[in-house]
């Protein structure tokens, strides 16, 4: 059958089982853009090519599916190269398609032409300048099998104009043909008996569980093996959901802002069992004194993982559920699990967990009326605490609520004081950290779930980078609901300048109350609520809740002088981890005892 | 290479088959350079199969360990297979040029020199001339460095290539052609 090459990629795409492409128009790919109106793929408009390319991820995030963006040359593919960065650093398979003036102006400077494939080169996993229209399927094939097989990422394809234009006899290819592209999968039964000997024998194991379970589909041989040995688990900021952190061995988020229980399990622990997790230095810390201790069990399925930053006592190339379901096999083989060996240390990692969680100033003790350290004038109530905001919401949503959300305080508070008791339930940006993420990857989730209660909860920092996209939530139905936590600064940046900057605010000043939020929210097409007094929160909760029809924002107006605990300052050992002011005498007394 | 001439070994040597392309090189580059890796000399030619062209890298292993160069640069989709070679057992060998600035009375010297080490002259002028040497990049260097005696007006050499040494091809040219998933201990 005859067909341009724009309508062949677009029946590559139906042919790869998309169901939505997140986009917008311009010059070089207006050809592929006339036979989407005749596609049984949905379109979704957005307002700024990087909301195209944050919602895709956002629906990537939630479904496991990848995720489809289209933007035209130039700026507009320009404008998507952040969140192509960032789904290469969060490993979210992405399929970014990108029109490209016609091959003969190539390399002319002509108008709208960006290089965009030398431009991504180091942000994708791989990049196609298709040259014939002939190639079409094929590389769209590709395009998608790179995506989503091995460490999923990010691919972009670019479509000169002319190329789009000119006539091709379709096919589609039964199957791709990339002789340098050989993804890992089984593991090495060896490493795996060498890994399950380091298991059995150890007294202080750790579970560091990453990111790479979830993409493997790997939560429930991660319970089953966790259970099968006694032994903890801590979750990374990719991993949340991972593990439910309900169960009894959930040590919860290591790292910078990780809970006491988690930073210092790992650094006193004899083994750490790496499962899809890299070794951030936002998990390690400084990285000459993080877990001194422990032997390294490292599964990884992109072998430039192994011994990237801590080299490990046994790698493991592998599909991580391939490789637990083989560990815990191989565990049970030994049948000598003597897990009651590990009695001390699960004791000891419990006490750290009970005698230092997440804290805040709860101010009265009936918990409704925060307590506030605010400058404001007498006579305004206090501000409200953004903890406090958040166990609301956790507390007020439903079970399986997807969260999402931002970059800074509020992200940290997110992670910390929610309870993920469900794998795909978080969205966030975790490696690049991208401000202005959560409201197009909330739009994109719900797309992705539209069943789902979705939650963002933002920054007024972030917000204000991407809150166009709620006129897209507002004009298709994607109605996400967004909580500000509006503090009226950039949160974290503050933080630092509080820490480690003598407190000289320089340049963190926002303004609680311009924009007015509200205003904004509704000219949106949004139903807009402020939230002043910690009376107000659980209605305004529950209001927006019952709000299905459209999207909601609510301007929580919240407590500037509140700083993210635990925290591990840059560059400081884990060990000197900085808790939370009022825990100061249980710290004494968890370091006495250890 | 060190000063005197010795080969050192936090130079190694990856031979890379990569997919003819367009843009290849950039990636392999690209790669490099984002890592921070430093290459000390490349060379890339085609192959007797068209669809492949090869990519002779010397890599400064002092800037990153060897396995995690050829483990990021095995993840470039295009690059089909990497062998690497330790120094001693590869046959290694490079082309130089230089042009020499020399008068009559200079000019046989240098032609001596030439001859000495085995190279040829290529191109000869009024008052300078073209000498080439092919060989081992150590012979190269000390080639130059007696070269250098004389007015050096131009000089190129091309990066090394090699290829395993045949006594001891199985040990150790690692073929990495299917980075297998193993222990890394």
């Amino acid at each position: 059958m005859q067909m341009t090459g724009a309508q062949a990629l677009v029946k590559s795409l139906e042919h790869g089982g998309v169901e939505v492409i997140f986009g917008l128009p311009g010059g070089a790919i207006l050809p592929v853009y006339d036979p989407i109106i005749d596609s049984s793929i949905r379109h979704v408009l957005v307002r700024h090519e990087q909301g195209a390319g944050h919602m895709a991820e956002g629906y990537a995030h939630v479904t496991g599916r990848p995720g489809v963006a289209m933007v035209t040359s130039g700026p507009g593919a320009t404008n998507i190269v952040t969140p192509l960065a960032d789904a290469y650093m969060d490993s979210i398979p992405l399929v970014c398609i990108t029109g490209q003036v016609s091959s003969s102006a190539i390399g002319t400077d002509a108008f709208q032409e960006a290089d965009i494939t030398g431009i991504t080169m180091g942000v994708t996993k791989h990049n196609w300048l298709i040259t014939d229209a002939n190639e079409i399927p094929r590389v769209i094939a590709e395009a998608f099998h790179v995506a989503t097989t091995g460490r999923p990422g990010p691919v972009l394809v670019d479509v000169p104009k002319d190329v789009a234009n000119a006539t091709m006899e379709w096919y589609w290819p039964e199957e791709v043909d990339l002789p340098g592209y050989r993804p890992a999968a089984a593991p090495d039964p060896a490493a795996v008996e060498a890994a399950a000997e380091l298991i059995s024998s150890a007294s202080r194991p750790v579970i560091y569980a990453g990111g790479g379970i979830l993409k493997s589909r790997a939560t429930e041989a991660l319970l089953e093996l966790a259970e099968l040995t006694s032994t903890p688990v801590v979750t990374t900021l990719m991993a949340r959901g991972a593990f439910p952190d309900s169960h009894p061995l959930c040590l919860g988020m290591p790292g910078m802002h990780g809970s006491y229980g988690a930073v210092t399990a790992m650094q006193q622990a004899d083994l750490l069992v790496a499962l899809g997790s890299r070794f951030d230095d936002r998990v390690t810390g400084n990285l000459a004194a993080f877990a001194p201790g422990a032997k390294v069990v490292h599964v990884d399925i992109d072998a430039a993982e192994i011994g990237k930053v801590r080299r490990p006592d046994v790698g493991i190339v592998a599909d991580c559920r391939l490789a637990i379901e083989a560990l815990s096999g191989s565990l049970r083989a030994r049948g000598d699990l003597r897990t009651s060996r590990l009695a001390p240390w699960l004791e000891q990692v419990a006490r750290w967990k009970e005698e230092l969680p997440y804290t805040y100033d709860r101010g009265a003790a009936d918990g409704t009326s925060p307590a506030t350290t605010d400058r404001r004038l007498p006579g305004r109530p206090p501000l409200l605490k953004p903890q406090f905001v958040l166990e609301t919401l956790r507390d007020a949503t439903p079970p399986d609520t997807v969260l999402v959300s931002g970059v800074g305080q509020h992200q940290m508070w997110a992670s910390q004081f929610w309870r993920f008791e469900r794998p795909y339930s978080w969205v966030n940006s975790g490696g690049l950290g991208t401000m202005g993420f959560s409201v197009p990857a909330a739009i994109g989730a719900k797309v992705g779930r539209p069943e789902a209660t979705v939650w963002a909860v933002d920054g007024d920092g972030c917000f204000q980078m991407t809150a166009q996209e709620l006129v897209t939530a507002s004009v298709e139905r994607i109605p996400v609901k967004i909580a500000i936590l509006n503090n009226g600064y950039l949160g974290m940046v503050r933080q630092w300048q509080h820490m480690f900057y003598e407190e000289r605010y320089s340049e963190v000043y926002l303004s609680p109350d311009l924009p007015d939020y509200v205003g904004w929210a509704e000219a949106m097409g949004c139903v807009g609520m402020r939230v002043e007094t910690a009376e107000e929160v659980l209605p305004a909760i529950e209001k927006a809740n019952q709000v299905d029809d459209r999207p909601v924002v609510i301007d929580f107006r919240t407590d500037a002088m509140e700083q993210v605990f635990p925290m591990v300052p840059a560059g400081a050992s884990n060990d000197d981890i900085v808790v939370h002011p009022s825990q100061t005498a249980a710290l004494e007394k968890a370091r006495s005892r250890s | 290479m060190s000063a005197d001439g010795a080969p050192v070994e936090r130079h190694h040597i990856l031979t890379v088959l990569v997919e003819n392309k367009a843009g290849v090189l950039a990636r392999v580059a690209g790669l490099f350079s984002r890592r921070g890796y430093n290459i000390f000399s490349l060379a890339v030619a085609p192959t007797d199969d068209s669809r492949l062209s090869r990519i002779t890298i010397v890599v400064d292993v002092e800037s990153a360990p060897l396995e995690q160069v050829v483990n990021q640069l095995d993840k470039l989709v295009n690059v089909v297979t990497i062998s690497e070679l330790a120094p001693a057992s590869a046959v290694q060998r490079e082309l130089l040029l230089a042009t020499v600035a020399a008068e009559p009375a200079e000019r046989s010297q240098v032609i001596q020199l030439v001859g000495v080490f085995g190279g040829e002259v290529v191109d000869v002028g009024a008052d300078r001339l073209t000498v080439m040497l092919a060989g081992p990049p150590d012979k190269l260097d000390g080639f130059e460095r007696l070269l250098a005696t004389y007015e050096v007006v131009d000089l190129q050499r091309t990066g090394r290539v090699a290829l395993p040494t045949i006594d001891v091809q199985p040990a150790s040219g690692r073929r990495l052609v299917s980075v297998q998933p193993s222990a890394a201990g």
